[in-house]
């Protein structure tokens, strides 16, 4: 992502009575939520409430009943709306014979990998260097710390100005250093781009520190809005008990 | 000596049967593997035979088109059913390519005439003849040109199916194009390699590329040389110990995969 520009508040997706079914069983439904860009909303819920379902619902991995759509709400226009998404984890063995330069071309390029070019090359350091993960790019990715691998699919996630950045779990298997870290940069993207973050966590901490917008999920919306007000409200303490006094 | 090897007919058009195969086994072994579809190629191979039982009931006089549709058919209904996730992808390989397999062998077996197949099974490199030569270079230059067009989102499949998915990848056509493209080669190179020895020829290249190898280039150099180097050498060594050629090369490879297993781990 080269340019940097200020968000401006007027862009907004709306997520619009979206539904999940797995066969007969209903995994979502119900499911209504605007996020304006500049913003960071997380997604909270105990296992299994369908938070990374969601995920997946609006990449359009899995067909879903209801809308998604993406207006401009200057000029009320409805746009194609582009996502960038870091996944919770990644198959990779220790001996998988990729680097990063190889990670990253295969997803977003059509040049095919093994003929190595210049310009890619440029393209790719470039969007590290966002991440301070520039000089990973000839690293193997098998070798790469949980940190690492996170900062290089961050930086592949936002390579293309995205308007909307969905994280599923980013966090798992990185220290607090880099957690700090991670969110501090999160923070930094919602400033500095025109994008909107939806961000699935587990770490309840984190998500009142940086959170602008909290969701507490299971199956459907049970409670939205600052992390104050979800924190505070009777779903939050019947979910998670009486741990939280935000 | 390679000139008393070489006097002969059948070991030339063996020797560029093999610069055409092996190469083109190893390339999109490379993918087979990293898409952990090993399975897969040893299953198509194996219901390779249902392709001819099925040409040899129709009468069909070019046996090929059987096989190469048949395997299509397989390899698809194969992809379907792994979608649905209901089963794991090593048992409905397995129930798939033993059923297929079954049926095979009852048709060609009918009237004790199996004999007449059962080449297959180890395949047979030196009986090539000159005009079939022509369909495997161009075998080798189309499957080549798929492989390349297709790498980045193999790559990417391979490492988060809904990652590529974000991306724009269409997941599901990619990867029935590329088992529609494996069928193909194995379809159209068993009688020359061997249901027996197929799959061999499309892992174990690339599983001792893998040994060393820290990135894709290297991957795919390596695993092309591997490829080569034990398709030749096997073929000469055939020649000279008096073995069938396809069993002498997996050994070969084979034995590199061990020695760059060995130093891969220093």
């Amino acid at each position: 992502m080269r340019k940097i520009i200020k968000s401006c508040g007027l862009h907004c997706i709306k997520i619009h009575d979206l539904g999940v079914s797995f066969d007969d069983k209903e995994v979502l439904k119900d499911i209504n939520l605007h996020i304006h860009c500049g913003t960071i909303t997380a997604l909270i819920g105990r296992n299994g409430a369908g938070k990374s379902t969601l995920i997946r619902a609006i990449i359009g991995e899995i067909p879903h009943t209801g809308e998604i759509s993406f207006r401009n709400t200057e000029d009320g226009k409805i746009r194609d709306l582009k996502m960038g998404y870091v996944p919770q984890s990644i198959n990779i063995e220790k001996n998988t014979p990729l680097d990063v330069y190889d990670l990253i071309t295969s997803f977003k390029y059509k040049s095919p990998v093994v003929f190595r070019s210049k310009k890619i090359e440029e393209e790719i350091k470039e969007a590290l260097t966002e991440f301070d993960a520039a000089d990973l790019i000839h690293e193997s990715i098998g070798t790469l710390s949980g940190g690492q691998l996170q900062r290089v699919l961050l930086s592949m996630a936002v390579m293309d100005e995205p308007n909307l950045l969905l994280l599923d779990e980013p966090v798992s298997g990185i220290d607090k250093n880099g957690m700090d870290l991670f969110y501090e940069k999160i923070s930094k993207l919602r400033d500095h781009h025109d994008l909107a973050v939806i961000l699935v966590s587990h770490d309840l901490d984190y998500v009142l520190k940086y959170a602008d917008n909290v969701v507490l999920m299971d199956k459907t919306v049970l409670s939205e809005g600052s992390a104050t007000k979800v924190y505070n409200s009777p779903e939050f303490k019947e979910v998670f008990g009486e741990i939280y006094n935000a | 000596m390679l000139k008393d090897i070489f006097q002969y007919e059948f070991m030339k058009n063996a020797f560029l049967a093999i610069l055409c195969i092996s190469p083109l086994l190893g390339l999109l072994g490379t993918m087979v593997v990293q898409k952990r579809m090993a399975y897969f190629s040893d299953a198509l191979g194996h219901c390779a035979l249902t392709g001819v039982a099925i040409g040899v009931i129709l009468s069909l006089s070019d046996l090929n088109i059987a096989m190469v549709i048949f395997g299509w058919i397989f390899a698809l209904i194969l992809n379907r059913i792994r979608r649905k996730k209901l089963l794991s992808s090593d048992t409905v390989i397995s129930v798939l390519a033993s059923a297929g397999m079954a049926v095979g062998l009852a048709i060609l077996s009918r009237n004790g005439t199996f004999s007449n197949y059962s080449a297959m099974l180890v395949g047979d490199v030196l009986s090539i003849k000159r005009s079939e030569l022509l369909w495997l270079f161009i075998l080798l230059l189309f499957g080549t040109g798929f492989f390349l067009y297709f790498l980045n989102s193999l790559t990417a499949m391979s490492i988060h199916e809904t990652l590529a998915k974000s991306s724009n990848i269409r997941v599901n056509l990619v990867e029935d194009i590329f088992s529609m493209l494996i069928a193909t080669v194995v379809m159209l190179s068993i009688r020359w390699v061997g249901i027996l020895l197929i799959s061999a020829l499309f892992i174990l290249p690339a599983a001792a590329s893998r040994n060393i190898s820290e990135n894709m280039r290297e991957y795919t150099a390596y695993t092309i040389i591997f490829s080569l180097f034990s398709g030749i050498l096997g073929l000469v060594l055939s020649y000279m110990v008096n073995i069938a050629t396809g069993p002498v090369i997996v050994m070969i490879a084979a034995v590199i995969f061990f020695g760059t297993y060995i130093y891969g781990k220093k």
